[in-house]
């Protein structure tokens, strides 16, 4: 490991030395905040119960399905749009303003869509993570260098040809950078609905043992799921790192 | 250079391509090509589901002209204004701090971007425990929000100043105050006003979902009644505005950005 590597391990245990001593000697109201290691407590015994290792697997499906559906639509609406420059242009600011709304309000217009079943969460997750894929895919394409296009026209490829030897490993970190934020973004999407509204889910739960004052169990699942998608986005960006050095590289 | 990496993929496009202003005609065939397509799936879901462009804005304007909509407004707009302020002014500092200090900045980069990464929005509980139910714990919200990509886009801002701009301020033997205000400030600028731009689209999504949980009052309080009682009209066109004004903050700050890098080009 690196030293800055080092360092960030030793911060990060120090400041949870430090939050369970605060808790424990009572600097921390221990209404507000429990020690970690009760927190970890709390997230062995979510594991261990069947009902919220339900929630959990039930959560983890509607991401996976979200991140399908976004990163199949987000990469084909990006071709399209990559073609048609006029709309593409006038489509800016909207783009960059999408994140602002929050997309979870429309939750009672996919009930009304799909009905009351997992679909309009999935839908939540998929409006999330769908305009970071086109975005990053539109990135991707318009940051092929003109050397290689001109080099496919004068080699005469055809369209497979091109699309399969020049766009896609052109492109491919852009790609993943898309595909690294359509997972985050699922995961926010369908987290915010199940938290907001739905009656199942991890969201479902925390909300739920917030409510009936169960702080071990809140905290217990509020630790796993961050635990679970730091570690899958940290993945994600050491790949990604090395996909833009080889890219860099050449 | 993994830039694209640490930065938000909504700004990624416009570094992608320094482009000119939409046409005008343009942004209108669009306006009008979305509307089209709202009145077609009102068609096919029916007028419950999902209302009418012309019903909505009806809808919107009767919800303005009630009095007690610029109570909800002035509240809504006092705590994201002051969750961006906080998440611009501190997310720069740190950020500059980060970027200047290459070590300080490797340690926190993957530590940030996991924090970016995760569902804040089940923290909630936290900050309302902490915070208490008002305008405290709102702008909390929208601060966890919006200031994480100040930062990450800043930090990489400076970093990628060019090393010459360093030198010289070496060779004329500037201040550290000399250095920031005259060299680094200007010279990451552009990135830093993109930075912004995310920063604000996210400070108010986060200061509404603060709002749909921690407060009787605001746009977000009457966005989740609305919800919960099923008043798709209030919510159709709460979203109508909200829509409307990130846009065009957005596209003010859009046309900002194009001009600083413009600016930056000539010099």
């Amino acid at each position: 490991m690196t030293r800055a590597g080092w360092i960030r391990l030793a911060l990060i245990v120090g400041a949870l030395v430090l939050l369970e001593a605060a808790c424990r000697y009572g600097f921390v109201s221990r209404d507000a905040v429990i020690p970690p290691s009760r927190m970890l407590e709390g997230s062995w015994r979510a594991l261990a119960a069947d009902e919220t290792r339900a929630d959990i697997w039930l959560t983890l499906q509607n991401v996976a399905l979200s991140l399908i559906l976004s990163l199949i639509a987000g990469t084909a609406a990006g071709l399209l749009l990559h073609k048609a420059t006029r709309l593409r242009r006038a489509l800016d600011p909207l783009l960059a303003s999408y994140y602002a709304v929050p997309t979870f309000v429309f939750y009672p217009l996919f009930i009304v869509l799909f009905g009351l079943n997992r679909w309009p969460l999935i839908a939540i997750g998929f409006l999330f993570a769908v305009v970071a894929v086109i975005i990053n895919t539109l990135d991707g394409l318009a940051r092929i260098p003109r050397a290689f296009v001109r080099t496919a026209a004068v080699m005469r490829l055809t369209r497979t040809q091109y699309a399969l030897h020049i766009i896609l490993p052109a492109a491919a970190p852009w790609f993943f950078t898309g595909a690294k934020f359509a997972v985050a973004y699922s995961f926010i999407g369908v987290i915010a609905g199940e938290f907001v509204v739905s009656g199942a889910g991890i969201g479902h739960a925390i909300a739920f043992a917030y409510n009936s004052f169960d702080n071990r169990m809140m905290y217990g699942l509020i630790v796993l799921l961050f635990v679970l998608v730091g570690s899958v986005n940290t993945l994600l960006s050491l790949w990604e790192r090395r996909l833009y050095a080889r890219r860099a590289g050449r | 250079m993994p830039a694209a990496q640490d930065a938000d993929p909504l700004v990624a496009a416009e570094r992608a391509e320094r482009r000119d202003m939409p046409p005008a005609l343009d942004t209108v065939l669009l306006i009008v090509g979305l509307v089209a397509l709202w009145q077609a799936g009102t068609l096919l879901l029916g007028r419950e589901a999902l209302p009418s462009p012309v019903a909505t804005v009806g809808k919107l304007a009767g919800i303005m002209g009630d009095e007690d909509f610029p109570r909800h407004a002035w509240e809504t707009a006092r705590a994201f204004l002051t969750a961006l302020v906080i998440s611009l002014v501190a997310g720069l500092a740190i950020g500059l701090a980060l970027g200047a200090h290459r070590l300080s900045g490797e340690v926190t980069e993957p530590i940030l971007a996991a924090l970016y990464s995760i569902p804040k929005i089940t923290l909630y509980p936290i900050i309302l425990l902490l915070f208490g139910l008002g305008i405290s714990a709102k702008i909390a919200f929208g601060v966890i929000h919006g200031i994480i990509p100040v930062i990450l886009f800043t930090m990489n801002a400076v970093r990628n100043i060019r090393v010459v701009y360093l030198r010289s301020a070496r060779a004329m033997r500037l201040t550290l105050a000399q250095t920031a205000f005259t060299i680094v400030v200007p010279a990451a600028l552009p990135e830093i006003v993109s930075g912004f731009r995310v920063g604000f689209a996210l400070t108010l999504l986060g200061t509404l979902i603060g709002e749909m949980f921690a407060s009787q009052r605001g746009i977000g309080y009457m966005l989740v009644r609305a919800m919960e009682t099923g008043d798709t009209g209030t919510v159709m066109a709460l979203a109508l505005l909200l829509v409307v004004l990130a846009t065009a903050a957005s596209a003010a700050l859009l046309a900002l950005d194009r001009r600083l890098r413009r600016h930056a080009l000539a010099s």
